[in-house]
């Protein structure tokens, strides 16, 4: 399990970046974290002409508050999401979901841009953002524009970001009044992707939730926006009935991969189970 | 009489220091001069013809020294095929290094790559052509008996490896007058060891002196030495193997694989060292897998719950070979031998076939047979106290064989000296607090949280003598040699043939000699693992390292008390019988007072032998040989509680707490017995929950790397509570038995039993393994 | 090509050239020598090779060698030395929280630094700072208590300091 050979080249800008990739003609991989992008090489699945490495481009760090909402570097560290006090406040979901991702030391070493850029489809962040209704900043020859995190998840490990673009940064609306959170997954062991998760947040007001928005994963191709579900519940004060619906309306939400070691049936089972769950223990944040 | 002072005591692992502090020795970290460094490519398909492999591209590829083949290579090592005498008609096709026209699994070597890195080597392995006409592979043990399914190999007649019945006289007439007969059907799936320190090897060839030393990490240096001295034709006592510290084996790293022969073969020709470390994703198509049992089982019982017979039918799915030098027949053989072991069941048949498929061969691996036995035995048992109302510790008191019924034999005719399962069932009840934990359960139930508790006893089967192997023709030792020396400063060295992989081998060594002579377990350097400086012997397998390494060791060490006291006599003019060794020195046995220190005799014996007596052997150096006698094994037997949380809606199970008690004879050491069996059980419940080696129906394994194999990890792990019962065996002056494979052998069943307790509410029933969400929610119904 | 890389190794100053497909775990234990990182999965799903990086633990086999240019690594050897985890070391041994050794040097770490950031962790917790160190031998059980006494004894080493 060696990697095949490679050139490697650290960045100091995002500009820079890009024109080392446009340089090696596309025959290239960025490198954050690395903990997706190496063990692949390792693997021998993908063999680039040249790593790009993103670690020291400074605008692709920090965690700055504006105007109402949170800027997260997508060179941050997955411990981040678990220990920043600005993350708890303004992402709380990141805050959530980190502690289901992988193991401390990967979790050391991993960034939030490279776990969404990756798109895995039983990854714990995609959710999360696509749940905050987060913006991701994307970077490209052309300038900087921000895509919704809705638009963003294309299709498995695929993503609105075009060959040589980078991600520079998550933007995360920040809790309003009342707002309330859920977070969990079923995984076979501790840290393992899940079988089947879920990222919920809304709005608590005295008539009910509004606002309410579901991010599930590892139920289909990237995370899914429970649509049906979110509406079952808008309105609605949280009580046995109204998780019903919601869980009820999962079978038109979804329509999971189907495998002999996990079958459609089971996700959409472990779905409504799971969603039942986070609903009936929903956090209050802001 | 044997000293106690040591045997018995919690002393520390001196070799843990080396770990601790990061200076372990292991193959994977050797570096030779002149090294070379070795990958294979290898089939990816599971059946097909080489059609063409061209792998002129490769030798040129940079840094690569050497390509073989085949045809290049295979031609100097004598092909090896792992068949049994004693496993009477057993078949299997004759094996060579690299793939000779056929492919026989995905993961079968095809072309050996030597260059200077093993990146380089990975890089030539790309440029590579190998052209293989696919064909259908053999992927299901049933299938493969189908008439008209082809063949698994050339070489063969069919694809049953072997089949054998054992059946007592009274079998069918038990069954006839049964008032109850329970019975199910089981899979157990098919798992691997996954050594953390994968399988590696450094051969070293020096053509100069004929010389071949080959590192390698294993737990039976004498018997690599005797296969690569027989198979490339040098005398064995050109043969070195070196087994510094091994990262795991558990039977593992016991077994002949076509890479370690390949980089001896290597070295052969190159004349300069070759390295092979298996890479993660080679271990899971290439290191034996385990298990892959499917069986049929019944009951039958009496009105009041008396086990009156079993009847089962195993069938065994061992991959493309079997093999070398123990056969994969072995697993088989004990799991229909160790049906109903703990009962007083008289009557018995056990059914076994033993079935090729294009896999990776399974073979030994920790607690050989003895979870399929233990899990369907104990299932079956759990079963009939269902339906006959009794409570589960109920029906084992019913049946277990009584403590002063010694020595019994079994259905399966297997001799147990003395076993203790009463008292541990006695014993196991009270640590767990049984029925205040029943009665736990009953309340939790009403509130919707399904808990259970799983019991399982069961025999293990230790210290076992030629009969294993050796009668069926297989050169495998079944004794074990020591040579215990008083160096001249009046230190203790033992050189030993048992090896260590962690479990402690050379510390209770130490313990064992230091008693016999009046020393502490630190004054004792123990050595291991190196065929050119210890004795010959069978080394680790089968749980032997305690109880005959130990009586080796023991008697080693008395030969050499003899020797110092007849030194001490004569220089002190004394009658030797009335002298004792204690505290490092000869003392007067009467009066315990000093006579002479250790240190002194090693002076004399080794400066002044011009002083001693004509005759007195001053050698200070004692070896002893010891093979088991008495009875074949010396079984040793236990009780595993598992209590188990079901999530009913999404099948995710929570190990809460496990419980042990355990017979193993005298214990040398109970730090070290107490963390065997804590390892040992979680072994057996990585494969109970997690462990599963998936395969498509081409034959491909689909989960082959550390990602998506599921191991058992802490976070999912329960603390195991221990108690001990102690039976030595009178077979040997030390008495004890063997530890190692205990856990194994009884956790699984010990959780099938507590998920399916569990379960019960909800009349749904698990009985295949590993005892997934998805499986579970399928006998709930919920998929 | 190869490419020169700077870093300060269990407090040495290192200078090697190497590919940049050379992974850190690969530098220390090939180049260096520095063997008690051990390789078990070389994809970060057994822990044997945690090292800690600029005081974090991380996967060496994760980290380029290049990546690691200008940075500080501690091996198992270095915090052997230091004596920064004889405690640790201490209750290892009694304990008999190892057997083969191999994965001992990704235990010590990950118990470094959960102690370092969580001085009285509960044993859920400790499983939990362990949940990406395989370990084949043990059943894990001694390990958590290893590590629960060594947190035991630096809790009562700083009452006793009060």
């Amino acid at each position: 399990m060696k990697s095949p050979a490679f050139e490697y080249v650290r960045a100091e800008s995002v500009a820079d970046a890009m024109s080392a990739y446009a340089e090696a003609d596309g025959d290239a991989v960025y490198l954050s974290g690395g903990h997706s992008v190496v063990p692949s090489l390792a693997l021998r699945l993908q063999a680039p002409a040249l790593l790009i490495d993103l670690s020291n481009i400074a605008a692709l760090s920090g965690i700055s508050l504006h105007d109402g909402w949170l800027r997260i570097g997508a060179m941050t560290r997955h411990v981040q999401a678990l220990k920043d006090p600005l993350i708890a406040a303004h992402a709380p979901l990141f805050t959530a979901a980190a502690p289901f991702v992988a193991h401390p030391a990967i979790r050391n070493r991993g960034t939030l841009g490279g776990s969404l850029a990756h798109a895995d489809p039983a990854s714990e962040f995609p959710a999360a953002a696509v749940a905050m209704r987060a913006e991701l900043e994307i970077a490209s020859s052309q300038g900087i524009r921000r895509v919704p995190a809705d638009d963003f998840f294309v299709d498995i490990y695929e993503t609105a970001i075009e060959p040589g673009e980078v991600l520079q940064a998550i933007h995360v609306p920040s809790p309003v009044a009342g707002q309330v959170i859920g977070f969990d997954e079923i995984a076979r062991r501790r840290g393992d992707y899940a079988m089947v998760g879920a990222a919920v947040q809304a709005v608590s007001r005295g008539s009910g939730l509004e606002d309410v928005s579901i991010a599930l994963f590892s139920v289909g191709n990237h995370p899914v926006r429970a649509r049906k579900a979110q509406a079952a519940l808008t309105g609605r004060m949280i009580d046995a009935d109204a998780i019903a619906d919601a869980q009820a309306a999962l079978e038109d939400d979804l329509d999971p991969p189907d495998d002999p070691q996990f079958p459609a049936s089971m996700r959409l089972h472990l779905a409504r189970v799971l969603l039942g769950r986070v609903l009936a223990n929903l956090e209050a944040v802001a | 009489m044997t000293s106690t002072d040591h045997i018995g005591q919690s002393h520390r692992r001196e070799n843990a220091l080396r770990h601790l502090a990061g200076r372990g020795r292991f193959v994977t970290d050797l570096a030779l001069p002149r090294m070379v460094h070795a990958a294979f490519v290898r089939s990816p398909m599971a059946k097909g013809k080489i059609v063409e492999l061209d792998v002129s591209a490769a030798a040129e590829a940079p840094g690569v020294v050497r390509v073989f083949t085949a045809e290049t290579l295979n031609p100097i090592c004598a092909p090896w095929t792992g068949t049994l005498d004693h496993f009477a008609g057993m078949k299997s096709a004759p094996q060579n290094m690299l793939a000779e026209g056929q492919v026989l699994w995905a993961g079968h070597p095809v072309a050996m790559i030597l260059a200077h890195s093993r990146a380089e080597a990975e890089d030539a392995c790309e440029l590579v052509l190998l052209d293989i006409e696919d064909e259908e592979a053999v992927v299901d043990g049933d299938a493969a008996l189908v008439e008209g399914t082809p063949l698994v190999s050339e070489g063969i007649d069919s694809n049953l490896c072997f089949r054998t019945v054992l059946e007592t006289p009274g079998l069918d007439e038990a069954f006839a007058n049964a008032a109850h007969v329970v019975e199910d059907s089981f899979t157990f799936g098919r798992h691997t060891a996954v050594t953390l320190e994968p399988r590696a090897v450094v051969a070293d060839f020096d053509p100069s002196t004929g010389q071949l030393t080959v590192h390698h990490g294993t737990q039976t240096p004498y018997q690599f030495q005797d296969v690569y001295a027989h198979q490339f034709g040098l005398p064995d006592n050109k043969v070195r193997v070196i087994a510094p510290d091994v990262g795991g084996s558990f039977g593992m790293k016991l077994h002949v694989y076509n890479e370690e022969m390949a980089v001896v073969a290597a070295s052969l020709k190159l004349g300069r060292p070759v390295r092979f470390v298996a890479d993660r994703l080679e271990s899971f198509v290439s290191d034996v897998h385990a298990r892959d049992h499917r069986v049929s089982a019944r009951m039958a019982m009496d009105a009041q719950g008396t086990i009156l017979a079993m009847d089962v039918d195993d069938m065994t799915q061992i991959g493309a070979i079997s093999t070398y030098p123990r056969t994969s027949v072995a697993e088989g053989n004990q799991v229909i031998r160790l049906m109903g072991a703990p009962y007083t069941m008289p009557d018995y048949r056990g059914r076994l076939s033993v079935v090729f498929q294009n896999k990776v061969q399974t073979s030994q691996y920790r607690a050989v047979g003895h979870p399929i036995a233990c899990a369907v035995t104990e299932a079956l048992v759990d079963r009939a106290a269902e339906q006959l109302d009794l409570d589960p510790i109920e029906i084992r008191q019913r049946n277990l064989v009584a403590d002063d019924a010694y020595p019994h034999v079994s259905a399966t005719g297997y001799q147990f000296e003395k076993l203790s399962h009463h008292a541990a069932l006695a014993k196991l009840r009270e640590i767990m607090g049984y029925d205040a934990l029943r009665a736990e359960q009953a309340e939790l139930r009403k509130q919707g949280i399904y808990r259970g508790i799983g019991i399982a006893s069961f025999v293990e089967i230790t210290n076992p003598g030629a009969a294993f192997y050796g009668v069926g023709g297989a050169r495998v030792s079944a004794q074990d040699g020591a040579i215990v020396r008083l160096t001249p400063s009046g230190e203790v060295h033992c050189a030993i043939s048992v090896t260590e992989q962690g479990q402690g081998t050379e510390t209770i060594i130490a313990q064992v000699v230091a008693d016999q002579l009046g020393v502490t377990p630190d004054q004792v350097k123990v050595t291991t693992g190196d065929t050119d400086t210890t004795p010959s012997g069978g080394a680790t397998w089968a749980c032997r390292g305690a109880g005959i390494g130990g009586e080796t060791a023991l008697r080693a060490g008395r030969r050499l008390q003899a020797q110092i006291l007849a030194i001490a006599g004569a220089v002190l003019q004394a009658e030797p019988a009335t002298l004792a060794l204690a505290g490092g020195t000869v003392v007067d046995k009467a009066t315990g007072k000093e006579r002479i220190t250790l240190a002194e005799i090693g002076r004399i014996a080794t400066y002044r032998p011009d002083t001693l007596p004509e005759g007195c052997d001053n050698s200070l150096t004692a070896v002893q040989h010891f093979a088991p006698t008495g009875y074949p094994f010396d079984f040793t037997n236990g009780i595993q509680a598992s209590h188990v949380e079901v999530d009913i809606e999404t099948g995710v199970t929570r190990l809460l707490k496990h419980w042990v008690v355990e017979d193993c004879g005298r214990i040398i050491n109970p730090l070290l017995v107490d963390e065997q069996i804590r390892g040992g059980v979680v072994q057996g419940l990585g494969p109970a929950f997690f462990e599963e080696c998936m395969y498509d129906d081409m034959g491909q394994m689909t989960n082959a790397s550390l990602a998506d194999y599921l191991v058992p990890m802490a976070g999912e792990m329960p603390d195991i509570e221990i108690a001990h019962i102690e039976t030595p065996t009178l077979d040997t002056i030390l008495g004890a038995k063997g530890v190692g494979e205990a856990g194994t052998a009884a956790a699984g069943a010990a959780a099938m039993n507590a998920v399916n307790d569990a379960l019960r509410p909800m009349g749904a029933r698990i009985s295949q393994t590993p005892m997934t969400p998805l499986r579970i929610l399928t006998a709930l119904g919920h998929v | 090509m190869k490419a020169d890389i700077t870093l300060t190794v269990n407090g040495e100053a290192v200078r090697e050239t190497v590919e940049p497909r050379t992974s850190l775990a690969d530098l220390l234990r090939d180049n260096l020598r520095l063997t008690g990182t051990h390789l078990g999965c070389e994809m970060g799903a057994c822990g044997a090779c945690l090292v800690m990086l600029d005081g974090v633990a991380v996967h060496a086999c994760l980290v380029l060698a290049v990546q690691a240019d200008g940075q500080k690594v501690e091996t198992i050897e270095g915090l052997n030395d230091s004596g920064l985890i004889k405690d640790l070391q201490e209750t290892f041994h009694d304990r008999n929280a190892l057997q083969c050794g191999f994965c001992t040097n990704g235990m010590l770490m990950s118990a470094y630094a959960l102690l370092a950031g969580n001085s009285d962790p509960s044993r859920d917790e400790i499983r939990d700072a362990l949940s990406g160190n395989y370990c084949r031998c043990t059943g894990y059980e001694a390990i958590v208590d290893a590590i629960s006494a060594a947190a035991d004894h630096r809790l009562n080493k700083a009452k006793g300091a009060q």
